[in-house]
């Protein structure tokens, strides 16, 4: 086994939580990478599909915006951006949303719009929310990629910008949203999923060499932990490799 | 039917003062060198609408030009910030900026209202998110059939939306293809346009996927080879990734975005 990085382990463990699944509408950056890898090795017929319009996209290296042209010229479809939303999103047709966030909480709720002040002060100004709101809220389920630490994983978020699951319980069901919601966040150290009755995150995986409590102590609220927190397979050979030409072509 | 006309005329006659002026292309196909006329012919006031703010709106921003911006995604894609617009919205450099905050669903409905000559679209959208809770043209109606509560946002209708398209022929008939965002809309909800292109040709051979603005449906139309970089154009340039990375530098720095629009906008030879 050759060595890996942090960020490798991110990727890989993405991409394979896309085995069996359909069709992806990706996000640009950490997701479209996974994303990538996973129709390269796990789930090699996924469709991928990019909010500029996109659909079933195959391109060859990882591109920098959702927009390059290799997306369009390699994509099976190619619409316009009201019907990739209307058509294709709302209605639900799309298995997994693949999202990032600047931060998140215990509930999988997701912040892309300001961090500190507020709204109309804020300390720092995010880009905002592009797709992603839709994407929470209608994807069948919801699948989140994050680098773990203090300053992302926060007890509350400071913007609502991409719902999770609300408060918890019932609340994403009460707000109507009709998509599953996130039930995997990957990150560089760990799997969270939610638990089925509270939505809370409980961390259910550590990476290899990390411990639970590396992993609690760069969670910003009192994170729980399943009974059995099983070790998630170290990338394979095969997957390192595809990776890395990837990311190399890019 | 739409003039033929040279850029910086048709950006002096078309773009006023206190206008509410949409400039679309999805990643793909942004108007960069009209607005850059803009930005040169010292417009103020503009309300500025976009799904994608991108570099683009960054320049109109630090330069002064923008009142307040509509838009849903105010990033560099794939590099990080906006520091122009950020600027603006943490520090009020060089002024104040309102922003009207949307997803890219509820703009691009937007839009849809705005050619379909309705006042508002109607979508799922926005459920549960603070968006909600601070933009002002986002709220609910009921669904007169089912009961279901959706979100519902106004039409826009800009006063003049600029868009670059890769050909037109000498009628002034437009035609783009590859990424067509959300140009159409724009266009056919704006009271005026202006189109760029690459090229002007005899005819517009057919090309799969083509969008197509009919002339009668154009203001006018202006000659804009590579008018589209840093961004691209299909079948004519890619996109130039590695300018999208150096404007993270120049634009991060005050001093070095006027250096760099004294140079490369004012002192430049107008389009």
């Amino acid at each position: 086994m050759s060595d890996y990085t942090a960020e490798e382990m991110m990727s890989v463990e993405a991409a394979r939580a896309l085995a069996g699944r359909r069709s992806c509408f990706v996000g640009i950056g950490l997701p479209s990478t996974a994303a990538n890898l996973a129709r390269r090795v796990h789930a090699p017929e996924l469709v991928l599909i990019y909010e500029s319009g996109a659909i079933g996209a195959k391109p060859t290296r990882l591109p920098l915006s959702i927009g390059d042209g290799e997306l369009a010229l390699t994509a099976d479809a190619v619409v316009s951006v009201p019907e990739v939303f209307n058509y294709w999103l709302q209605p639900g047709r799309i298995d997994v949303g693949f999202l990032s966030a600047a931060q998140l909480d215990r509930h999988g709720n997701l912040n892309t719009t300001i961090v500190g002040g507020d709204y109309a002060h804020p300390r720092v100004r995010l880009p905002g929310s592009g797709g992603a709101p839709e994407i929470a809220a209608s994807c069948r389920e919801v699948f989140i990629m994050v680098r773990h630490g203090l300053r992302t994983f926060v007890e509350r978020v400071d913007f609502v910008t991409s719902v999770g699951y609300g408060d918890g319980y019932d609340s994403r069901e009460k707000l109507g949203l009709r998509g599953r919601g996130p039930v995997r966040v990957v990150t560089d150290i760990a799997v969270l999923e939610p638990d089925p009755v509270s939505r809370e995150l409980v961390l259910t995986r550590v990476h290899p060499g990390v411990e639970v409590a590396d992993v609690k102590a760069a969670t910003g609220w009192d994170l729980k932990v399943a009974d059995e927190v099983a070790v998630t397979e170290p990338p394979t050979d095969e997957e390192l490799a595809v990776l890395r030409r990837l990311v190399e072509a890019s | 039917m739409a003039e033929l006309v040279e850029l910086a005329e048709g950006i002096a006659e078309l773009v006023r003062d206190g206008d509410t002026v949409a400039m679309e292309g999805f990643t793909h196909l942004i108007p960069v060198r009209a607005a850059q006329e803009v930005i040169r012919a010292r417009r103020r006031d503009l309300t500025l609408v976009r799904m994608t703010p991108d570099i683009v709106y960054d320049q109109l921003i630090g330069a002064g030009c923008a009142r307040r911006l509509v838009f849903a995604w105010g990033g560099n894609p794939g590099v990080g910030s906006l520091h122009r617009l950020r600027d603006a919205v943490e520090n009020g450099w060089p002024a104040p900026l309102e922003l009207e905050e949307h997803s890219h669903a509820g703009m691009a409905n937007r839009y849809v209202a705005g050619a379909s000559g309705l006042p508002f679209a109607v979508l799922r959208g926005y459920l549960g998110t603070d968006l909600a809770k601070h933009t002002d043209t986002i709220k609910t109606i009921t669904c007169p059939f089912t009961g279901e509560e959706l979100a519902a946002v106004p039409a826009i209708n800009p006063d003049v939306t600029v868009v670059h398209a890769q050909r037109a022929d000498r009628q002034g008939n437009v035609q783009l293809w590859g990424l067509v965002g959300v140009q159409k809309e724009a266009v056919l909800a704006a009271r005026r346009s202006l189109v760029t292109v690459e090229e002007v040709v005899e005819s517009l051979d057919p090309v799969p996927d083509a969008v197509v603005l009919p002339s009668w449906v154009v203001t006018a139309v202006a000659v804009a080879p590579g008018g589209a970089r840093p961004s691209y154009a299909q079948g004519y340039y890619e996109r130039d990734n590695d300018a999208y990375r150096a404007w993270d530098a120049v634009s991060r720095d005050r001093d070095q975005f006027l250096a760099w629009l004294e140079e490369s906008v004012y002192s430049a030879a107008s389009a």
